[in-house]
């Protein structure tokens, strides 16, 4: 219990330094990120890998604003891992390019499905989780919104934490022969930041990337050599996983209570009146 | 108190730096090569008479099947050890039981060497039967041994009609001995009853059916297959559930697989320190024709049988596997110093809600993929939001006026008190 208490005092106490510092600096700097970070689905994204994984185990690492593609038949369960920190709703785009119409006997119906790191499915807000291609149709594009992934939750709750999600793409009704047509699929994941309205208490040691205690057992030096390095099932975000202790909530909590001191200050002042009365002789 | 607050505050920069760069350190761990497990494949082809039928971009299916073969040799990664079998290459008779028996191995699998292998392939011409079964166990023979990623790739044009061992069924048992086999098809004929036993076959194995209508469509197929086998991944260990959780296997954190047939629960145990957390996600493939609506229920039970947490998921329509997770922090104790307090034994229950028609057979039961990790349990919250600081303008008002009420009272007080002092 101490070790945790010691955490969060450390939490805390980084993020008032860090919550100082950003007050005295000009706010300017958090604003001047946010082009950058929106810029980058505009261009299109980097190109991610060109394959897609059979299974959870094999599923294909990819980061978010990567648009990952693979060639595949119809039929096949494709599988993508993505990593999602707190405070952010990442948004699964998927699209089917669908074999020659000629060689088609039918429509089809397509799906996305996302599961968390400890593979339980996520629900879809909204967007085009399931789709029927025409059997005219060139391609079908689904999507996905999930909620907003939170920092902790309750051990019986299913709520989105950070960590690893697996994005899995397949056909779910078809006419018989259709099946294993060659089919290009692409998936992309972009996400937002819903910022400190999400910000809950509470962080998870580690995130919810399958096979973290084994990873963590090998770089401590006690763990096997067979194959134990490789338990790492999951992909992690390309600067890092948030600390947790950081939310704009610092700024308005500690602007609230400049704010408040200035108010008083204010109030003080006005009864006091215009300084000293005119009729008090000097020395009193 | 106040000293531990302070030296808290001296490290917490430490601190953050630690936290960066553990998790710059991890990656690195996982990303290291895999000791001596190297990847397996097996390529099957089928060389019965009707590969003769000239249906494929106007060649015959040999010809389009011998091209991809030597497109792939080429692209082979250096790390796959390739064999290649046949069936139907030899016998050209009509004696069903000889026929049936027709399946060799063209090339070892082994490190290999491209031109040798190349010229055994040419020498393939059509000839006999289709004997799928027998070569499908020939080939799940040949990649016997080490403990990587094995992976069939069987290329065929006909259905088989030996009987009565179903290729099928064959595949199940193949995938059910627990050597981690993916069986891959490729069909060169748009035809119902082959796609129909195709289709079983690389579903029985978690594989997949391809559908080959161009030689560049086989060959670029072929080579990804291939290329899939060398991808490093994760290779689970077997385990074997029990009926109760007294008689059920321990389990350290790391990745399981078991089989557990339609109806039947499987415990397993897993120790979980104080202040340990226990994640566990567990998937049942559905191998096999099942019924269209499922489930899988996965609990945390105390010895005493007592309910901790659990993870459902119930699915419908068509699906490779049904998935669920749970997980259970284990609160730290207070207590006796020094010692290390005992960990509590959890029993993890899987039970699935899958059925299947009356002429599946259930056993061997479906495949079980389970994942057990133990962290660190996580930093309760104490308060909905992060650290219980406030936010938006509700707060900023409340806050101005309690600012702007307790400088007046404060300014009223002082003048009250410099009045009375004056009249004194």
């Amino acid at each position: 219990m101490r070790t945790v208490r010691r955490n969060r005092l450390g939490r805390a106490c980084a993020g008032i330094l860090i919550a100082g510092a950003t007050l005295f600096a000009s706010a300017g700097a958090a604003v001047a990120d946010d082009p950058s970070a929106s810029a980058s689905p505009a261009d299109g994204g980097d190109a991610g890998p060109t394959e897609a994984g059979t299974t959870f185990r094999t599923a294909t690492p990819v980061q978010q604003e990567q648009t990952a593609t693979a060639g595949a038949s119809t039929g096949d369960y494709l599988y993508w891992v993505f990593p999602a920190d707190a405070g952010q709703r990442p948004t699964v785009h998927a699209k089917v390019t669908l074999p020659e119409n000629a060689t088609r006997h039918g429509a089809s119906t397509w799906q996305v499905d996302v599961y968390d790191g400890l593979r339980r499915r996520q629900a879809c807000m909204y967007g085009h989780q399931t789709r029927k291609a025409a059997p005219d149709a060139n391609t079908v594009e689904l999507s996905c919104v999930l909620r907003t992934v939170r920092a902790w939750s309750e051990p019986w709750a299913n709520d989105p934490l950070p960590g690893s999600y697996y994005v899995r793409l397949t056909v779910v009704d078809l006419a018989e022969e259709d099946l294993g047509l060659p089919v290009r699929a692409e998936t992309r994941v972009t996400s937002v930041d819903k910022g400190g309205a999400h910000d809950v208490d509470g962080t998870l040691s580690e995130p919810l990337v399958p096979g973290a205690s084994s990873v963590a057992r090998v770089s401590s030096g006690d763990g096997g050599e067979d194959g134990t390095a490789k338990v790492s099932l999951g992909s992690e975000p390309e600067d890092g996983w948030a600390s947790g202790w950081w939310t704009d909530r610092w700024l308005w909590t500690v602007g609230g209570g400049v704010l408040a001191s200035l108010a008083a200050v204010f109030g003080y002042n006005l009864t006091r009146g215009r300084g000293r009365p005119s009729h008090v002789p000097p020395g009193y | 108190m106040i000293t531990r607050k302070r030296l808290t505050a001296g490290v917490c920069v430490l601190l953050a730096t630690l936290t960066a760069g553990l998790g710059t350190a991890l990656p690195a761990a996982a990303d290291e090569p895999p000791s001596a497990l190297v990847p397996k494949v097996e390529l099957v082809l089928d060389v019965s008479g009707s590969m003769r039928t000239r249906d494929i971009d106007g060649q015959s299916r040999m010809s389009a099947a011998k091209q991809a073969f030597n497109d792939v040799l080429d692209a082979v990664p250096d790390e796959v050890q390739l064999g290649i079998r046949t069936l139907g290459a030899d016998y050209p008779g009509d004696d069903r039981k000889v026929g049936c028996k027709d399946t060799r191995q063209l090339y070892p699998v082994g490190p290999l060497d491209r031109t040798e292998a190349k010229t055994a392939v040419a020498t393939l011409a059509p000839t006999g039967w289709t004997p799928i079964g027998p070569a499908l166990l020939g080939a799940a023979d040949d990649l016997e041994g080490g403990e990587a990623t094995r992976r069939i790739v069987l290329i065929t044009d006909g259905e088989d009609t030996c009987g009565p061992l179903d290729p099928c069924e064959v595949a199940r048992d193949i995938a059910a001995r627990g050597i981690h086999l993916v069986i891959d098809t490729l069909g060169l004929v748009p035809n119902a009853k082959i796609r129909d036993q195709l289709t079983c076959i690389a579903e029985a194995t978690g594989g997949t059916y391809t559908a080959v209508q161009h030689t560049d469509e086989l060959s670029g197929r072929v080579k990804q297959l291939v290329d899939r086998a060398a991808e490093p991944t994760v290779t689970p260990v077997a385990t074997e559930g029990a009926g109760s959780c007294s008689a059920a296997p321990e389990l350290k954190a790391g990745l399981y697989t078991d089989r557990q047939v339609i109806g039947k629960h499987r415990w397993y145990r897993v120790d979980v320190r104080p202040g340990q957390e226990l994640r566990a996600s567990v998937s049942v493939s559905a191998d096999r024709a099942v019924d269209n609506d499922y489930g899988v229920l996965l609990r945390a039970v105390t010895t005493h049988g007592r309910e901790i947490v659990r993870g459902a998921e119930s699915g419908t329509g068509r699906t490779d596997a049904i998935s669920a997770g749970l997980r259970y922090p284990k609160p730290e104790l207070d207590g006796e110093d020094g010692a290390e307090p005992p960990a509590e034994t959890v029993c993890l229950q899987l039970g699935n809600s899958f059925s299947a028609p009356a002429s599946v057979k259930t056993t061997p039961g479906m495949p079980v993929e389970l994942t057990i990790d133990l962290v660190d349990g996580p930093d309760n919250a104490s308060d909905v939001a992060a650290f219980g600081l406030g936010r938006g303008w509700w707060l900023l008002g409340a806050m101005v006026l309690t600012g702007l009420i307790a400088g007046l009272l404060t300014g009223w007080i002082s003048r009250w008190r410099v009045a009375v002092w004056r009249t004194n």
